[in-house]
């Protein structure tokens, strides 16, 4: 197999926050029934983390499982492991109405760390970034300026944006343009 | 601006995240009906100035479509509810006669 390597081949700014790729990232989606237990369960017997609740994500060592619309989920894990973990999601829920497909090579992942960050989202997406109305263990699906995107926060001064691998340089360039230093606001 | 709660994630969508899909509880006339039938399926509209029932798509959020009344004078949000039901829910079309008294659309009043 080719040598995997993500869009932005680890491109970094550090400004009012630090703008990263993220990196070789897992992303197994899952939709079907979130509510049936056939599901819970493979999920659940997976991740060990479970099915998140509406916008929660819920987290347990190398995994995290995102709620990304009321029919479909979005399992991180280990890039290496994603196919296995897809067979294995799959044998589970077997003769279940469901999808299970690794979509790691078609998304684009940007780690976003510093107290800045919540001030960058801000400007870009159209997302109440106020720390009591979003904060770690919410995700949000959006646009930031004209691509779709999720974003979620691991802790206070971290969080992750996911968008597709074939808008990761304007996602890119766009937060670069947004952490600028000179363009602080000092709203949060 | 105008912010419309989507009921299928919660969310208080802005405008620039949803797409329209142009007006809602259309009867599908399809084969077999009368070409005035299917005329007034594929033209005919209220283009309401008022009280007005929107199919809406939270297209940059969890892509679900789902309904929506507003005012189109006025840009008045009245209520969104589920895309999977043939007419408006009982509470939202009280909410809107105690708002707009006298309104009509449709078979609605």
């Amino acid at each position: 197999m080719s040598e995997a390597v993500t869009a932005m081949q680890m491109a970094e700014f550090d400004g009012l926050c630090r703008v990263a790729d993220a990196g070789l990232q897992g992303m197994i989606v899952l939709r079907g029934d979130l509510g049936s237990d056939a599901l819970r369960s493979a999920v659940q017997d997976l991740t060990g983390a479970g099915v998140p609740k509406v916008r929660r994500v819920l987290s347990k060592g190398t995994f995290s499982v995102l709620w990304m619309s009321p029919d479909e989920l979005m399992i991180l894990c280990p890039y290496a492991q994603a196919d296995a973990h897809v067979a294995t999601l799959a044998k589970a829920l077997e003769g279940q109405q469901a999808l299970v497909a690794n979509l790691s090579d078609a998304r684009a992942v940007f780690a976003l760390t510093g107290a800045g960050l919540r001030e960058v989202v801000a400007k870009v997406a159209p997302i109440d970034m106020a720390p009591g109305a979003f904060g770690p263990g919410d995700i949000r699906r959006t646009r930031f300026a004209q691509v779709s995107a999720a974003v979620w926060m691991t802790d206070d001064t971290s969080a992750r944006v996911v968008c597709f691998r074939s808008v990761a340089e304007y996602m890119f360039n766009l937060l670069r343009t947004a952490a600028h230093p000179g363009a602080g606001v000092g709203f949060f | 601006m105008l912010t419309l709660t989507c009921p299928c994630c919660g969310v208080k969508a802005e405008e620039s995240e949803l797409h329209g899909g142009g007006e809602a509880h259309l009867t599908r006339f399809g084969p077999g009906s009368s070409e005035e039938e299917f005329h007034d399926y594929l033209f005919a509209r209220e283009n309401a100035k008022g009280v007005h029932f929107e199919r809406w798509r939270h297209v940059h959020g969890c892509g679900k479509w789902f309904h929506a009344a507003r005012c189109t004078a006025t840009l008045q949000v009245f209520g969104t509810y589920s895309a999977q039901t043939t007419e408006p829910p009982a509470d939202l079309l009280a909410t809107i006669r105690e708002k707009r008294p006298g309104w009509s659309w449709r078979d609605f009043s």
